[in-house]
């Protein structure tokens, strides 16, 4: 479990430029679980996902990673360790030559022996379904396929976590879709904890829970059914509910007997 | 953009060839060895034509068309004929005069000179390149961490210049990519490369400098992060998942690439 205690960060703290990115957040992120994190730019989404694995230190609260507090610094290693972090732009994530050698990076940094990382890149190509492009340079590879790469090489350290941070903004809706499907694939099949930064609404359908973030501050939290019903407090935040769940409802104040939100073009087609 | 997807790192031709399947380790310390007996080589014709059959041989090894160590040769073409020029005609002076005029003057020993010289810059450059053909950036920049483990002694951060080396080069592709989308979009704002005098032209390459440097600072911070939030904290406790043994084969490289050319000194 992650357990964030009245959390602030303050970026250049005592400057002029002083920024606060983060206010007084509380939440618990129980294992596993699929969080998901939605937030206009700005509201303090990536600031988050740092502070999780120990990137960034709160200025003030704690943050406990299965009761490791990220503050000692004897306990970083650990947290990064359970706490896998993918990034926004696979290119500055890629740090290997070959797809196997980038995927490697992350495990002989845990000073794994050759042939469990074998065994472990293996694996983690699989569930990203990358096998065949093992020997292929990265900058031959598709942005989506690019991804997949960054999420492998954060699989094969075999986190309890991953936080993704907009993993999908970079892409096309092909790429896009990759990503999804290997991200709801982990958290099925391999159970490992997914918390998914995002501002695209159709990618948090999944998710078991929602935290929308703004201006530093969790402004709500629920299941998505939960957060989709409020669709005018969303739009004052800066985000908008899936096409789907506006169709549902116009449809519903036009006098159809459906339920109200929907959240996939499948849930509306059935009731249809 | 497809010359781009296509770029070589290096000169690397892949392949499986004998040459291709030695350690790169043993194929820099061989051709470190032959550059170093290059210059110690007596300059008489049968120890250079011995030379060369080495070279040879490691042509014959590596299996690539002759045509690529002959586009190899293409950069010192000038220099090679400059170097010969210079010492048939302004050379040393002994031996049997041909020629004298003012300064010029072709002698026995300049001629001996001037042909040595040149075979001795042909022969450097066709041992960099069956290195450097058949061996990938990657095994010459992993190789070379090995080679310089020894310097930690001394306190040299072999592996971090080992690791900066990597993404260098893993950045080469990337960078080219982006210098390319830069030069189309500043095109697209009536930007124009190439014309006028050289103050000019070196002046419109600001617009398409500026933005890269921007950007590398930029990707390099984030890969930082991204390596941190992989565990990443330099060469301690770290493994390598790939790593090279010696073979038999090699040994037997190593070897006769070490003490044919002692023989070659030893007599001749």
């Amino acid at each position: 479990m992650i357990q964030l205690r009245n959390v602030s960060y303050v970026y250049h703290e005592g400057t002029t430029q002083e920024k606060v990115a983060l206010k007084d957040v509380n939440i618990e992120i129980p294992s596993p679980s699929f969080l998901a994190i939605i937030g206009a730019n700005g509201s303090g989404k990536s600031t988050f996902a740092r502070l999780l694995n120990g990137l960034l230190i709160p200025t003030h609260g704690d943050v406990i990673v299965d009761g490791l507090n990220s503050k000692d610094f004897e306990n970083l290693w650990e947290i990064r360790k359970k706490v896998g972090l993918v990034f926004q732009n696979p290119d500055n994530q890629i740090i290997g030559m070959t797809v196997e050698e980038d995927v490697a990076f992350g495990c002989e940094n845990l000073g794994l022996p050759p042939k469990e990382i074998e065994e472990r890149i293996d694996f983690a190509l699989k569930s990203v379904g990358m096998e065949e492009y093992r020997k292929y340079p990265p900058h031959l590879l598709s942005g989506g396929q690019k991804q997949r790469i960054a999420i492998a090489g954060i699989l094969a350290m075999l986190p309890k976590y991953i936080v993704l941070d907009e993993p999908t903004t970079m892409l096309d809706p092909k790429g896009r879709k990759e990503i999804m499907g290997v991200v709801k694939k982990l958290y099925k099949e391999e159970k490992t904890s997914i918390i998914l930064i995002t501002h695209h609404m159709e990618e948090v359908v999944w998710a078991d829970r929602i935290a929308v973030f703004n201006k530093g501050e969790i402004v709500l939290e629920g299941s998505p059914k939960e957060i989709f019903m409020k669709d005018e407090k969303l739009e004052e935040w800066g985000l908008s509910v899936p096409l789907v769940t506006k169709l549902s409802k116009c449809l519903v104040e036009r006098g159809f007997k459906i339920p109200h939100p929907i959240l996939t073009i499948e849930e509306l087609s059935t009731w249809l | 953009m497809e010359v781009l997807k296509t770029f070589p790192l290096g000169q690397y031709i892949p392949g499986n060839s004998l040459l291709h399947g030695i350690s790169a380790k043993a194929k820099i310390i061989v051709s470190f060895w032959l550059i170093i007996i290059i210059f110690l080589l007596k300059l008489n014709f049968y120890s250079y034509l011995l030379f060369f059959f080495l070279i040879l041989l490691g042509i014959l090894l590596s299996s690539l068309p002759i045509n690529y160590f002959v586009r190899s040769l293409k950069p010192v073409y000038f220099l090679v004929l400059f170097t010969f020029i210079i010492h048939f005609f302004f050379g040393e002076e002994g031996g049997r005069v041909y020629f004298r005029y003012g300064i010029i003057h072709i002698t026995d020993n300049g001629i001996k000179m001037a042909l040595f010289m040149s075979l001795r810059l042909i022969y450097l450059v066709l041992i960099t390149s069956l290195l450097t053909l058949t061996t990938s950036v990657l095994e010459l920049a992993q190789a070379i961490e090995d080679l310089l483990k020894p310097l930690n002694f001394v306190k040299f951060p072999v592996h971090e210049f080992s690791m900066m080396m990597t993404i260098a080069i893993r950045f080469v592709p990337t960078l080219l990519e982006e210098t390319d989308k830069i030069i189309k979009a500043q095109k697209a704002r009536g930007a124009e490369f190439g014309k006028g005098n050289l103050i000019s032209q070196a002046k419109s390459l600001l617009p398409i400098i500026i933005p890269l440097f921007i950007n590398a600072f930029r990707r390099a911070n984030e890969l930082a992060e991204a390596m941190e939030a992989r565990c990443y904290r330099g060469a301690k406790g770290r493994t390598r998942y790939r790593v090279s043994r010696w073979t038999i084969k090699d040994l037997v490289f190593l070897t006769i690439g070490i003490l044919y050319p002692i023989l070659l000194l030893v007599f001749f």
